[in-house]
């Protein structure tokens, strides 16, 4: 019985620990923003990596998603004799969920996975010891770079998400299903409002932030994390645990989201 | 009368139940070069990250030139660790960056020295330690030896005060590591630093020490010489000197 009270109550710590660590993180990661010099060239490159990058994964996510939602939409629709509704569904089930979130999973699994790992590699392999022992801070010549870029690329990669998917439900509700193209196009325009807009792209900031936080967080962490073991293994578990964590807070989110703006 | 540059005043540091350092002492003189060894997972690569600030004690005092490191904020440490420069086990260089980038780091993140200036004391530095012809290399390229002496390269861009080298030669093959030794002392004749040297190549690396601090079970215990070393009469450190010095000797008698 004292053993197990004692298990609880070392995991409660490490709990606490960790969510005071990532805490931490948070705050000195966008503190960076403020250090100077700002390692502006830094950061294009990262945007470059987190969101350029991602364009035709995301392209091609987006066509076919849109395309999945105008085929389903219209069979539905279709029941009650709304085909002319397709357009509205389409474009507010992307504008105010599925670009969002669809974008920040995505991007958490080709850019978040990635960036878990370079950093928990600079971590095992003493680099980020070496920055600090230069007196360079680490934040500020990694992580910051890396924040702001997550927080630029997503909702722009998200906006993108949006366009295509359109375009998808398009080519599939009136390219290949006949559904009138002046109708789908109407459709939109009425129902989507701007609070749809301002929905979707706050969603966009909140999970870029999540992203980021959690994937670079758990990297930079990668030596505290219990069980992870370590070396290249311990790199491997913890992104992997950072993907999922993300994946999970990002649904979490979109939840709380859309209770509050709806 | 050479001046103290890190004090370790009643330093403890345990890592959950296990304390590695149990109210330890010591004294490293300016100029001077201090060899720190003791058996593995004694708590050495620890007392380099105490002095580096990388670790803060559980209690006790760090003093880097008279000024306690363990109760400075992180503004005041980074000052403090402009004076170090550092040669980690592994290199630890920037595995994203090349040679020349790697070199350049210190000078491009601390100073506002303009890109000429930057390129000129880089390459000067690289052709000191036997690299030119190797900038555009990336560390994956290089070998154990000259991923070393790029770390040591960046490691004197800022001309340190102090310099900690942590494992030097650990797995480097004879000829490396006389070569890490020698670029050791024409280094330290040149930029005359402090310097404290973690190490496992053991007796060799006596011959540069003008002191030895052995860890063992939380405790530091200085010698002013190898010979010291071997008479101590503490049981824990003459079975350390055994293990260490008497494989060396019955290799010597095989030869």
């Amino acid at each position: 019985m004292i053993r197990y009270l004692e298990k609880i109550g070392s995991n409660t710590l490490w709990i606490l620990e960790d969510l005071g660590r990532m805490g931490s993180f948070l705050v000195l990661g966008l503190g960076g923003v403020f250090k100077r010099p700002f390692r502006f060239s830094a950061m294009i490159r990262q945007v470059r990596l987190i969101g350029a990058d991602s364009f035709w994964v995301i392209f091609f996510i987006a066509g076919f998603t849109g395309m999945v939602l105008g085929l389903q939409g219209y069979y539905t629709l279709r029941k009650f004799g709304s085909e002319g509704a397709l357009g509205s569904a389409v474009s507010l089930s992307l504008i105010r969920e599925l670009g969002p979130v669809l974008t920040a999973l995505m991007v958490t699994g080709r850019a978040g996975s990635a960036m878990c790992a370079e950093i928990g590699i600079m971590r095992n392999s003493e680099q980020l010891d070496a920055l600090e022992c230069m007196a360079i801070d680490p934040f500020r010549y990694l992580i910051t770079p890396k924040f702001l870029a997550t927080i630029i690329s997503v909702p722009i990669l998200t906006l993108i998400f949006n366009v295509v998917g359109i375009f998808g439900g398009y080519l599939a509700g009136c390219g290949l299903l006949g559904v009138n193209p002046g109708a789908y196009w109407s459709g939109m325009e009425q129902s989507v409002v701007n609070q749809d807009i301002n929905m979707g792209i706050i969603k966009s900031f909140v999970f870029a932030l999540v992203i980021v936080w959690v994937c670079a967080g758990r990297g930079y962490f990668v030596h505290r994390i219990r069980g992870a073991g370590f070396g290249a293994e311990g790199v491997s578990k913890v992104t992997t645990q950072a993907v999922v964590l993300s994946s999970i807070a990002i649904l979490i989110w979109d939840y709380l989201l859309t209770a509050i703006l709806l | 009368m050479s001046q103290a540059v890190i004090q370790f005043k009643d330093v403890v540091k345990a890592f959950g139940k296990q304390t590695i350092l149990d109210r330890v002492n010591m004294t490293i003189d300016s100029g001077k070069t201090t060899v720190i060894a003791g058996p593995s997972g004694q708590g050495k690569s620890v007392t380099m990250k105490l002095i580096l600030g990388l670790l803060r004690p559980d209690s006790g005092e760090i003093l880097v030139e008279g000024h306690d490191i363990t109760k400075m904020r992180a503004k005041a440490l980074n000052e403090v660790r402009t004076k170090f420069g550092v040669l980690f086990q592994g290199s630890a260089l920037l595995d994203s960056l090349n040679v020349f980038a790697n070199v350049a780091l210190p000078l491009e993140e601390r100073t506002k020295m303009g890109s000429e200036e930057i390129r000129s004391r880089v390459l000067a530095i690289l052709a000191q330690l036997d690299l030119t012809g190797h900038e555009e290399k990336y560390p994956a390229q290089l070998s154990g030896g000259m991923r070393k002496r790029v770390g040591l390269a960046r490691a004197l861009m800022l001309q340190p005060e102090i310099m900690l080298f942590d494992e030097p030669t650990t797995g480097l093959d004879p000829e490396n590591t006389l070569e890490i030794y020698k670029l050791f002392l024409e280094t330290q004749k040149k930029f005359g630093y402090t310097s404290i040297i973690v190490s496992h190549d053991i007796p060799k690396v006596f011959n540069l020490a003008d002191q030895v601090i052995v860890i063992n079970k939380g405790k530091l215990s200085t010698f002013a010489s190898p010979e010291d070393i071997q008479q101590s009469e503490i049981p824990d450190i003459q079975a350390f000197v055994q293990y260490t010095m008497g494989k060396i000797y019955l290799s010597r008698e095989m030869e």
